[in-house]
């Protein structure tokens, strides 16, 4: 590679400037306050784990993650998520705590070579996870926090699909018992979102046109609340496909009574891209957005390799992704006071600037020498009221001149 | 226009068949290009907007979310690994990719392999257990085995006109191709029903081509 010049950053990486900073904030309060409201508490982890225990368990494929060494030689890894992290503190430092346990996170996290839209390399993901809960009840109340929490920030048209792991598994299992070449090769179709490659898949195997159906007909599987009922007749007497659809049509009654359902789809084709998810998974989309803002599943199979067994469940929103859809109410945005002041009232102009921060207002001073100067901001417009680029909210002058 | 769909077409050879089948299965979209060389058309009777992409192009504008749908052909779909719903083999623009080379070819030691598309070669001579170098061409792909650039080719064939006239032959015909309906992840969800009624649309009028 040429040295890079002296204006350039890594691919993937990005700087954000106050005016996306106040955004990132304001996002990161409001879901964070919203998650609080449902009784998580926010936790920090490091950002560099051992690549041996948070590395492996996490979900991103090893060429993804970003690797290093430290002193003595042992890899260590940037973290790509916070799902392995928090099992990790879960299981040690947690240990102790009964479950169930809430925990709510905000941090950066790194991938290298995303293949997906946008390619970040770091990102920030406000999430949460519910741990020591296996019940539909639990699914159910991380998927409703997290219409909450983008609904806290303003986001109001978005829709949240919802899967099952393993009524997929089920489904193929019945179909095609003990085939499990075919299965596997069917869902990575259904991961790739390859519908083509499944139809094609199906029509080239030597079994009963009346299966070939079926799994053609699992490609409908699509919609809201009634599709639980299509998914039960497709398997009539597979008990492992029953229970998880049981699982989700409880799942759906608990998020009416959220009164979200308006919000949610079911698709029993959808495969988490997560290789550590067992149940129920969902994704969150909201328009005009190319790729989901928000993504979640239970994992219950990955506290144990930290030590302690729990059942957990969780979710996390891509919270970069939303800058540019996210408007700033006015009240929200800092505008600033402008209080100037000439040599002989100093003290009076800064002690006033004092009192306002005080009382929380936003304050900057400025000396002024000559009249000339007053001229740049004493244009009283007050609609439109600006210094050096920037708008105020008022304008203050202690001045012997003029006096406002 | 929050409701209408945002189809990127691929501009050329593809279109015509396209709005062909379109028209076909009751869209009455434009038969052929803008000649007014209008990058977005706006068509009103069917609540879309027509984005005229470089076919390339396509998979990335509806990836990106820029457009909601696409029309491609799965060479392109195939080269770019775009992270997008492949939802319906259109069964037009059929064609293939083939290995070419000289009628007299034998295999050699460091073999070289000449295409436009260079993952979809690596790939393929990969899961082959054979090692090539692949080299990157953008057009008139037929001359690198004629002036000895490289003794393969790796290349979509039609009619195989262009292989005969230059006296090359197919030595291994890959896999089929056909233009995709393709969609973008949230538009799949946000716009479900319409692109589900376009896919179904489409699918029924394709059903009866192939059984009639």
């Amino acid at each position: 590679m040429t040295k890079p010049k002296m204006f350039e950053k890594p691919s993937g990486v990005r700087d954000y400037l106050p005016e996306m900073v106040q955004k990132l904030r304001y996002m990161e309060q409001q879901t964070l306050h919203c998650m609080s409201r449902w009784g998580y508490a926010q936790l920090i982890t490091p950002t560099m784990e051992f690549y041996d225990t948070v590395g492996t368990a996490s979900s991103t494929s090893d060429h993804k993650l970003f690797k290093l060494l430290n002193q003595r030689g042992t890899t260590m890894v940037l973290r790509s998520d916070l799902t392995a992290p928090i099992a990790r503190v879960v299981s040690s430092l947690l240990v102790d705590e009964p479950l169930p346990i809430r925990l709510s996170y905000h941090a950066n996290v790194f991938r290298s070579m995303e293949e997906e839209a946008g390619r970040e390399a770091e990102f920030y993901q406000t999430g949460a996870e519910l741990i020591g809960d296996s019940s539909a009840e639990a699914d159910a109340e991380v998927i409703a926090l997290s219409i909450a929490c983008l609904q806290s920030i303003g986001v109001e048209a978005f829709q949240v699909a919802i899967g099952h792991h393993s009524f997929l598994h089920a489904l193929f299992e019945h179909l095609l018992p003990g085939d499990v070449e075919v299965q596997q090769y069917l869902k990575q179709c259904l991961l790739q979102r390859d519908v083509v490659g499944y139809r094609e898949h199906i029509q080239t195997l030597s079994i009963e046109a009346e299966r070939i159906e079926k799994l053609e007909t699992v490609l409908r599987l699509r919609g809201k609340r009634d599709v639980i009922e299509q998914a039960r007749q497709l398997v009539p007497t597979e008990p492992a496909a029953h229970s998880a659809l049981h699982h989700l049509e409880q799942l759906w009654s608990v998020l009416e009574s959220y009164g979200v359902d308006s919000h949610l789809m079911l698709d029993l084709t959808m495969v988490g891209d997560f290789t550590y998810y067992t149940g129920t998974i969902f994704e969150g989309y909201a328009a005009d957005l190319g790729s989901p803002v928000m993504s979640g599943g239970r994992y219950d199979n990955l506290l144990q390799q930290f030590g302690r067994p729990a059942p957990a469940t969780g979710f996390a929103i891509k919270t970069t992704r939303m800058l540019d859809m996210i408007e700033l109410q006015a009240e929200n945005e800092n505008v600033p006071i402008l209080v100037q002041y000439d040599d002989n009232h100093r003290s009076e102009a800064i002690a006033e600037a004092t009192r306002l921060r005080n009382e929380g207002a936003c304050v900057i001073t400025r000396r002024i020498v000559r009249e000339e100067q007053l001229a740049e901001v004493d244009q009283q417009n007050l609609e439109a009221l600006h210094w050096n680029g920037r708008r105020l909210k008022r304008v203050l002058t202690f001045a012997d001149c003029i006096v406002s | 226009m929050n409701d209408w769909l945002k189809v990127a077409m691929p501009k050329g050879r593809i279109y015509k068949q396209a709005s062909t089948l379109f028209r076909e299965a009751g869209l009455l979209v434009p038969e052929d290009e803008d000649q007014s060389r209008k990058l977005i058309i706006d068509i009103p009777e069917v609540k879309m907007q027509f984005i005229m992409a470089k076919p390339v192009d396509v998979p990335t504008y509806v990836e990106y979310g820029a457009a909601d749908i696409g029309i491609v052909g799965k060479d392109v779909l195939l080269e770019e690994k775009r992270d997008v719903y492949e939802l319906l083999d259109l069964g037009i623009a059929r064609c293939r990719m083939s290995v070419i080379g000289l009628p007299d070819w034998k295999p050699l030691t460091n073999p070289r392999v000449a295409t436009k598309y260079p993952n979809v070669a690596s790939q393929y001579f990969r899961e082959r257990g054979q090692q090539v170098e692949v080299i990157k061409l953008n057009g008139s792909i037929e001359l690198a085995p004629l002036i000895g650039l490289a003794d393969r080719i790796v290349d979509m064939v039609e009619t195989g006109k262009t292989l005969q006239e230059n006296g090359l032959i197919e030595l291994e015909e890959m896999f089929g191709i056909t233009s995709r309906l393709i969609a973008n992840r949230v538009s799949y969800r946000m716009k479900n029903e319409a692109i589900q009624q376009l896919c179904d649309r489409l699918q029924v009028h394709r059903n009866v081509q192939v059984k009639g």
